[in-house]
């Protein structure tokens, strides 16, 4: 009796393991392979059967898309942008959660869901008109004309996610501040901000990876090397003959490498952000 | 507490005052500190809605000038084009398919992660990666792992004899919409299921312990107790992925651009080329508007099932 117990215990955790092993390969396989490809020999890319480990290894692929393809540039399009996306949405977002969250404001749950509803908006519907706009006000092909773009899709989420972090700290710490005469700025900024910084750290990099990986308003808003982000370089990089995998593997490896880094060394907070909408209800 | 009364009428003028001043404050301040969110939203998303509400009842022309009204015409031109429908048909069993996918793959996911078990938190950690990359990147790869002639998934299905020839997945308009498919799940299943495991946590632990007690085994405890309580979160996590699913762009335009014979072509991807490619933004406006009208009633209908089983669980 006892035995047979045990045998299903051990059984259970058997399948355990190999289904936690199998959600690890299915979600890891496809980068590694990818990061792999990354440094094989074209010789080796086109054979019959392909060889899972690069050996002979080479570099020819990041050495092709710095050199040839400037693939540099587009990195520090992809940075200004990101980064200053990053600061407005912090700066702006932060102000109205904190007014959510912290002051009277009247149907705070229905201007908290306006809010979120935006985020819902099929962003092809924005293009033409938006489109319209910058190119009367001279913003095509700008920094400037993504980074505002970006902001209105980051704000949606930025709002909710430090709105669920500043209801996390204790009020009386307000009524304190207050009772000892500071006005709403200052209780933001020299109480609820210096509380909320690891609030501030994923919500900034939540914002960062949006405007990092956005492809369709920089595809219809830039148009050279000088402002196209790297969604649109990697997007454009085929050759007019062939596919040239192991450059767009290398391409790959570089630009989400430092994501998937910074995305590992922040996970624990980065999930508790993001899945607080579906804990609270 | 700090500032008890001292004596005297001129100091508490001079209290009530600064009350008075506080108190103005109070009120204006948070207009104040949301009015830079509220107006970005307004003018980058809520007003260029409208405009292209406006857009989809002109003829405007990129290319030759003509910017007049024409009432419901663009829209009696979409109810009789066949790209139209095509691309509405593969947007909706896209966004069936995927979510429906996804839902259940990251359910079954969530209950794996649900148990504890040494080295959870690298699953954890693992299952991020795919949410991370960015899609561009996500197409490009799925566009080597699914490639027709050195495409590994080919190599490693012969290897295994479930296919004798090799497949030409998204070169061919019959698998090509399957690849799209296959590439999405990769790309959000985890992330739907740790969203889903945030649901599964807050479900109390003493009512599946009292079930077990009863003689409950695991799959009736899942069936009869998580499901019921975790189904309002999954119906927000499922309207959440339709709607996103929906307006799926960039995984369609880099990886097969609609093609081939326009067998991926999507309401997003279709609506681009005919305002870029075609510079055609009345008409593009109008397919827009078609698209944003759909998306409301998809979440119209989610909402309106989830107030009702919200009301019916607390009441």
């Amino acid at each position: 009796m006892l035995s047979s117990w045990r045998t299903q215990l051990l059984i259970t955790r058997i399948a355990l393991y190999v289904a936690s092993a199998l959600i690890v390969v299915w979600s890891v396989a496809p980068f590694l392979w990818q990061v792999s490809t990354s440094f094989q020999e074209d010789r080796l890319l086109s054979a019959p059967t392909p060889s899972f480990l690069p050996w002979p290894g080479t570099l020819d692929h990041f050495r092709n898309i710095f050199v040839e393809k400037e693939f540099h540039l587009y990195i520090v399009n992809s940075a200004i942008v990101a980064g200053l996306t990053t600061l407005f949405c912090l700066a702006i977002g932060g102000a109205a959660a904190f007014a959510l969250a912290r002051l009277r404001v009247y149907y705070r749950f229905g201007i908290l869901a306006l809010i979120l509803s935006v985020s819902m908006f099929p962003q092809i519907a924005i293009v033409a008109p938006l489109y319209l706009a910058a190119s009367a006000l001279g913003l095509m092909n700008t920094y400037t004309i993504l980074v505002i773009i970006y902001l209105s899709l980051g704000l949606p989420l930025v709002i909710w996610v430090l709105f669920g972090y500043f209801q996390t700290i204790p009020r009386e710490i307000d009524e304190a501040a207050i009772i000892d005469g500071a006005g709403p700025l200052r209780l933001m900024i020299s109480v609820i901000l210096p509380m909320s910084l690891p609030g501030f750290v994923t919500t900034g990099l939540l914002a960062f990876i949006m405007a990092w990986n956005e492809f369709m308003f920089a595809l219809a808003f830039t148009s050279g090397v000088d402002r196209q982000t790297i969604p649109v370089g990697i997007a454009n990089f085929t050759n007019l003959y062939y596919v040239p995998w192991g450059d767009l593997a290398a391409a790959s490896v570089v630009v989400t490498l430092p994501l998937v880094l910074l995305v590992l060394g922040f996970q624990r907070w980065i999930i508790q952000g993001l899945t607080q909408g579906a804990v609270k209800e | 507490m700090t500032t008890l009364p001292s004596a005297g009428l001129t100091a508490g003028n001079r209290r009530s005052k600064r009350l008075t001043q506080r108190s103005r404050a109070e009120r204006w301040a948070p207009l104040l500190f949301l009015l830079p969110a509220v107006l970005t939203l307004i003018t980058v998303s809520v007003y260029p809605v409208l405009d292209g509400m406006r857009l989809s009842l002109r003829n405007t022309m990129l290319s030759t000038q003509e910017d007049d009204f024409v009432g419901l015409a663009n829209y009696v031109r979409l109810t009789g084009d066949p790209q139209f429908w095509s691309a509405w048909q593969h947007t909706m069993l896209f966004t069936a398919a995927s979510t429906l996918l996804e839902t259940v793959i990251g359910m079954a996911m969530a209950l794996v992660l649900y148990e504890t078990f040494k080295g959870r938190g690298w699953v954890r950690a693992a299952m991020l990666v795919p949410w991370a990359i960015p899609t561009v990147v996500t197409s490009k790869m799925f566009g080597w792992l699914f490639d027709g002639q050195h495409g590994v998934v080919n190599w490693l299905l012969r290897q295994a004899g479930l296919i004798d020839g090799y497949v030409n997945w998204y070169g061919d308009s019959q698998t090509a919409l399957l690849t799209i498919i296959i590439a999405d799940v990769w790309k959000t299943t985890s992330f739907m299921a740790l969203l889903l495991l945030a649901g599964l946590q807050t479900v109390p632990h003493s009512l599946v312990e009292a079930a077990r007690i009863d003689g409950a085994g695991s799959w009736q405890c899942f069936w009869s107790i998580r499901l019921p309580l975790l189904f309002t979160t999954l119906l927000i996590a499922g309207m959440f992925r339709a709607l996103d699913a929906f307006r799926i762009f960039d995984l369609v335009y880099v990886l097969t651009g609609g093609g081939p014979a326009d067998s991926t072509e999507v309401l997003s991807t279709l609506s681009y080329k005919v305002l870029f490619s075609g510079l055609d933004f009345g008409y593009g406006s109008a397919l827009s508007a078609a698209m944003f009208i759909t998306e409301a009633i998809i979440a119209l209908g989610f909402g309106l099932f989830i107030v009702r089983r919200m009301r019916r669980d607390n009441g």
